[in-house]
């Protein structure tokens, strides 16, 4: 069994009208190239479902988001995300604005294969009359109280940015927070991994380094090696983000999408792309953020 | 030790509103609402928990800013998955820094404007639905406004409120607990007649018509509205020297004023 594959590969899996999870966390290692790779494709009219960052706002600006499952879109050290906000105010897009909480719990009732998971999350607020699918239920017990149903969140292809994978598909996570990644790959009929670094099964023969394990192999169709791959958001303990770049690309936003794409993205592989940027040694001497 | 700025007075307001927490989590985003957490651990409120401002629970505030040789003290770990464990179980008080504000304490962060086409999209409501029906909620604002503090509701209501109208079946959501709101002008809490508004102090200058006149919704007061206690030399050395020793504060409040006015 060998699940290596190329970038594009990875992209490939993803057709137009699909429901795509995106793995990582505002400015925190996003799958950056396999984003990239897709914006290459004509695809179009997805469905996203992230905790954004420039994931988001690349496709965005790129015209391929047709309804978007969000709790936020940010890049941390840039708070607001340019390109999500000139599509957003244009009205581009549908939007599924939920609590961040509600998102996962729609992840893990999909990930379990049920309709909906209860929770309380949302009453009181603009997220249930802004999403007026999202029913509630009485408990069958003897409180009876009304909870809300958080309808499952299905997803046909996640993409996860992982420290390390082997041909496998095992992978580990050696940034502090491994966020959402498992409940993505969970929720979703594929999944596919870009990695760091591609290592030998024996990397992961050890009982501590398996408690930043969370995604079982059989979650994982394929895995792409991308070192450098979620440039520019940060990939702890091995890179930072590059707030200088983020700033670059969030000036984009006003009129520089397309001298922004044919620099950096168009009929450029990673290695060229890093090249743009900097180079491998450059990115790597990005500091870590402090929060 | 003579003179402190209003940041200086707005996080030792701040961190009055952790007194009496216990061992809960302090959420605080934003840098004053940071700044009054760590005081309030360091000073009257010890067993808080608190983290580095990522994955990990850390036994004394790491200071903000570059950190030189600093390493963060951890003493646990609290990923974002486990954070919304925490959540549910209420051991938690978030401060939190609203974009708009109501006479409800009904919160946003998502929106300007018309929902579908908004005249400006900020982050999208985060985590606030859920804090808001979950644990504590305080607030900073720095910017005391009738554009923060909103005439009838806000745009987008992520984080609730004191709203009967939209509470399922008219029944206050038993968890709901707002606390208290610090500004540049005043501090206020939830305690007026059905949890309506209330000012509490008026920072050193500050009159209550000039709170009034700030906001778009009209104001309950307590009986005999005093002075916002100045901060102590002790408050004021945590801060400068252990809290916040590059001065971020200075850029916490437009113009960086003095604390008396």
């Amino acid at each position: 069994m060998n699940k290596t594959c190329a970038i594009a590969d990875i992209a490939n899996a993803i057709e137009s009208g699909m429901t795509l999870g995106i793995g990582g966390w505002g400015g925190r290692r996003k799958p950056m190239a396999v984003i990239r790779e897709l914006l290459k494709t004509d695809v179009r009219g997805l469905t996203i479902i992230s905790y954004g960052g420039p994931d988001v706002g690349m496709l965005a600006s790129a015209g391929k988001i047709a309804k978007l499952v969000f709790g936020f879109v940010s890049m941390d050290l840039v708070p607001l995300e340019a390109h999500f906000r000139a599509a957003r105010q244009a009205g581009a897009f549908e939007v599924m604005e939920l609590d961040e909480g509600m998102l996962q719990l729609g992840l893990k009732a999909a990930a379990a294969r049920l309709p909906f998971l209860p929770t309380r999350v949302g009453f009181g607020s603009d997220v249930l009359s802004a999403n007026p699918e999202i029913k509630t239920i009485a408990s069958p017990y003897a409180d009876g109280e009304t909870l809300v149903a958080m309808p499952a969140l299905p997803i046909d292809v996640a993409v996860c940015h992982v420290n390390e994978a082997d041909e496998l598909g095992n992978s580990r996570i050696t940034g502090p927070d491994p966020f959402f990644d498992e409940w993505l790959c969970r929720a979703a009929g594929q999944a596919f991994l870009t990695t760091e670094a591609l290592v030998d099964a024996d990397a992961f023969n050890d009982p501590l380094t398996a408690l930043q394990m969370p995604i079982e192999r059989s979650l994982v169709q394929g895995v792409a090696p991308a070192p450098w791959g979620a440039h520019p958001t940060s990939c702890g303990p091995k890179y930072g983000m590059d707030v200088e770049h983020l700033r670059v690309y969030s000036a984009a936003a006003k009129g520089g999408w397309t001298d922004y794409l044919e620099r950096y993205i168009l009929g450029k592989d990673l290695p060229a792309y890093l090249l743009e940027v900097g180079g491998p040694e450059a990115v790597g001497a990005l500091p870590l953020p402090v929060f | 030790m003579s003179g402190y700025s209003l940041a200086e007075l707005c996080i030792c307001s701040a961190a009055e509103a952790f007194r009496g927490d216990g061992e809960v989590l302090a959420t605080s985003i934003g840098l004053v609402p940071r700044l009054g957490a760590g005081l309030a651990k360091l000073t009257f409120e010890p067993g808080l928990m608190i983290t580095d401002g990522e994955a990990y629970l850390v036994r004394e505030p790491v200071p903000v800013g570059p950190r030189g040789d600093y390493r963060p003290k951890i003493e646990g770990l609290m990923t974002y998955e486990r954070v919304f464990d925490l959540i549910y179980k209420g051991k938690r008080h978030a401060m939190v820094t609203p974009v708009q504000v109501d006479r409800f304490g009904q919160m946003n962060i998502s929106i300007i404007g018309d929902y579908e086409r908004p005249k400006t999209a900020l982050l999208g409501v985060r985590g606030y639905p859920g804090n808001t029906i979950s644990n504590a909620n305080s607030m900073f604002l720095p910017q005391h406004t009738t554009r923060a503090f909103v005439a009838g509701e806000v745009d987008m209501v992520g984080g609730i409120g004191y709203n009967p109208t939209r509470w399922p079946n008219g029944q206050q959501p038993k968890h709901l607990d707002l606390r208290r709101i610090v500004t540049n002008l005043a501090v206020m809490d939830f305690q007026g007649p059905n949890h309506a508004i209330r000012v509490i102090s008026l920072h050193p200058g500050v009159s209550f018509d000039e709170v009034q006149d700030n906001t778009g919704f009209e104001l309950a007061a307590v009986p005999e509205l005093s002075t916002t206690p100045a901060p102590t030399n002790t408050q004021l050395t945590l801060i400068r020297e252990r809290l916040d020793p590059h001065g971020l504060r200075a850029g916490a409040i437009p113009g960086n004023p003095p604390g008396v006015r």
